[in-house]
């Protein structure tokens, strides 16, 4: 007898290759749209000699940490990544998190915002966060073949889809933590939802966001680096390349690349953070 | 005076079936029994009262009475369930979201017990708050919160944040922000509870020395007698979201309407709420200055069984004769009192609290005159029909 089976993966197959037919000219539109922002982005990067970008970052991690200690690490780890020869896919590694970052922020924080105030909503996009982040990092690069082809766009879809949700999530949640009495106190002066939102919640839910931010670009990061195996160039390019050719020299001195720029990211996210609470 | 606020039979029912606690409510169901049999929770229960224009009135009760539910069922930060409320005859249950708003802004003012500042605003950016969502023009705010935190004495520390206050500073700064924005009506829920017991009489002092200016009309949520008794005009008390008893401090203390309300009464300090007026005893036997001799007055103090009397001339309270002083006189064959009234006698007004007249007793034998602004005398107190009245505890029947 044979058995019955239930066609979930072909039910899946059958939305996406479905969007890819017809939709296949938006998907493409966002593609080009995209790809010539990563390549402005990187070409006017690497337009400086990199000791000029290396001074900048420095001056920049600085600014935004206020700590002597972090701008000597980027400054250093900076250093020992040109010094590698590693320059050119970190700049363009760096720039597909913070692009990937960006979209993420972009959809993520109006949907937290909507999930906090909306039960309904929150009931929709919970259990699909879960989801989300339950699912194998992999699998997401999968569609992002047929719908964009293969290179950095679909690095930066299957990237967002695995980044957003702590993004979602820590927005909500900073919203939802801000102490009754407080929302009373907005509601009793007449305030309206937007003002309530905007001069209440947002600010009061600030360092729970910075949090899910920061942990968003530590996601991007890793996914970016996953993403070279379907096209994405950049510091993850370089260690598929070492796998593919049996090289740990090469593959070691990439990974230690991304350890360095996943310290300095996370330093100054963590820092720009803290530095926002009240006195 | 006007009512400005009426509230007309409201019920606050938590759950999603509140017609099914309504009905059980009516039948007379406890509040307990009907969250076991529908698992609605009652917040309020067929309450109805009226505010009068520029009165404390205290809403009171214990934990779970539904006072903080009720104060907050007036402006809608909770939904009622069923029942009016009246604000200046505008039923305001009826209202839409705008008009709600709207409301808000202009008629309420509310304190909170945790004081409910925005943290990450300086002390001026909070009272700011209100007049901030009113768009009001930013060189206008500032000058009106400056004004407001003047009134509650923290000049200087507008640029302040909240965490940088201590409690007592705290609250003023979210009295000061109500006070910005100019309600007629403040509404304060357990205001002064999160202070320890020195500030909070300090506060309680500057809340009535600032009413005496204002003329507000303060709805003031307290689950503390001695606090009631010392704000209020008028006191609910509340169980169990029904209104237990309602009226002036000393109505509820001398007549308590039920066991609960005795309870809660029983350890309050009987002498800083009685006052001369519940103690007093009616005058039995006044002398006339102009008609009785000493012979008359003596007469009149035999017969009552006293030893000194009052004498008034014209309905004014003249002076005291003592039984010696009239049978001297008499001795000595004088007609008329003239000569034996002592004048210097001690005379209060009927709203003076026993814990004043436990010194006046005490230093002169004679009894107190209580005499309207008149002078005219309305009774006497003498140290036995004070210390009976503090006995009595000023509950003189448990009628339940």
């Amino acid at each position: 007898m044979e058995q019955i089976r239930i066609p979930i993966g072909k039910s899946i197959e059958y939305v996406i290759d479905l969007i890819t037919e017809h939709f296949s000219f938006a998907t493409k539109a966002f593609s080009e749209v995209t790809e010539t922002g990563i390549d402005i982005l990187v070409d006017s990067m690497m337009f400086f000699p990199a000791w000029a970008l290396i001074i900048a970052f420095t001056a920049l991690a600085f600014f935004l940490s206020r700590r002597k200690g972090i701008a000597l690490f980027t400054f250093i780890g900076l250093a020992l990544i040109w010094n590698m020869g590693l320059w050119a896919p970190t700049v363009s590694t760096i720039a597909l998190v913070l692009i990937s970052t960006l979209i993420a922020m972009l959809i993520g924080l109006p949907l937290g915002v909507l999930s906090a105030l909306n039960t309904t909503a929150y009931r929709i996009i919970m259990p699909i966060l879960d989801v989300m982040q339950t699912m194998p990092a992999f699998v997401y690069l999968i569609p992002a073949i047929p719908f964009f082809g293969l290179g950095p766009v679909g690095a930066i879809f299957s990237t967002v889809i695995f980044a957003m949700p702590p993004a979602i999530r820590l927005t909500c949640l900073g919203i939802k933590q801000v102490p009754v009495e407080l929302v009373e106190a907005a509601d009793s002066f007449g305030s309206t939802r937007s003002q309530k939102l905007f001069k209440l919640q947002l600010p009061m839910a600030t360092p729970t966001i910075t949090a899910g931010i920061n942990q968003t670009i530590m996601l991007a990061l890793s996914m970016v680096v996953i993403a070279a195996m379907i096209g994405a160039k950049g510091l993850g390019g370089e260690v598929w390349k070492a796998i593919q050719r049996l090289e740990p020299d090469k593959g070691f001195e990439a990974g230690i690349a991304i350890v360095i720029v996943a310290i300095i990211l996370d330093r100054i996210m963590q820092r720009a953070g803290a530095s926002q609470k009240p006195a | 005076m006007a009512h400005i606020i009426e509230v007309k039979n409201l019920y606050k029912i938590f759950g999603s079936h509140p017609e099914k606690a309504l009905a059980l409510l009516k039948e007379g169901k406890s509040k307990d029994e009907i969250l076991d049999l529908t698992g609605q929770g009652v917040g309020v229960a067929d309450v109805s009262f009226h505010v009068e224009e520029g009165e404390i009135l205290v809403i009171m009760g214990l934990s779970g009475s539904g006072k903080s539910t009720l104060v907050r069922c007036l402006n809608r930060l909770i939904e009622p369930s069923y029942g009016e409320i009246l604000i200046d005859g505008t039923d305001v249950t009826r209202l839409n979201k705008e008009d709600l708003r709207i409301l808000r802004q202009t008629r309420f003012g509310m304190v909170f017990q945790h004081f409910a500042l925005f943290p990450r605003r300086t002390v001026v950016k909070n009272v700011e708050y209100g007049l901030e969502i009113q768009k009001v023009d930013p060189k206008k705010r500032q000058e009106r919160a400056l004004a407001a935190l003047e009134q509650v004495g923290l000049k200087g520390w507008e640029n302040s944040y909240p965490s940088q206050l201590s409690g007592g500073m705290q609250q003023r700064v979210g009295l000061a922000r109500a006070l910005a924005l100019d309600p007629d009506i403040m509404l304060m829920d357990e205001a002064f509870s999160a202070l320890d017991p020195l500030i909070r009489r300090d506060m309680q002092d500057e809340l009535i020395k600032l009413q005496e200016k204002m003329h507000k009309t303060i709805i003031f949520i307290s689950h503390d007698l001695d606090e009631a008794l010392k704000l209020g005009d008028r006191i609910i008390l509340m169980k169990d979201g029904y209104i237990v008893q309602e009226g002036t401090a000393e109505e509820i203390l001398s007549n308590p309407a039920t066991r609960y309300v005795e309870k809660f009464v029983e350890d309050v300090d009987i002498s800083k709420v009685l006052t001369a007026e519940t103690i007093m005893k009616n005058p039995i036997e006044i002398a006339s200055y102009a008609h009785d001799g000493p012979k008359a007055a003596l007469w009149k103090m035999n017969k009552a069984g006293i030893s000194s009397i009052f004498v008034q001339h014209r309905g004014k309270l003249e002076g005291i004769v003592t039984a010696e002083a009239a049978a001297a006189a008499l001795k000595s064959g004088e007609k008329n009192l003239a000569g034996i009234v002592d004048r210097d006698i001690s005379k209060v007004p009927p709203e003076t609290p026993a814990n004043d007249l436990f010194a006046l007793l005490a230093e002169n034998s004679s009894p107190v005159a209580v005499v309207d602004s008149e002078e005219h005398l309305l009774g006497v107190i003498v140290k036995g029909t004070l210390l009976a009245a503090l006995s009595e505890g000023g509950m003189n029947n448990g009628t339940d």
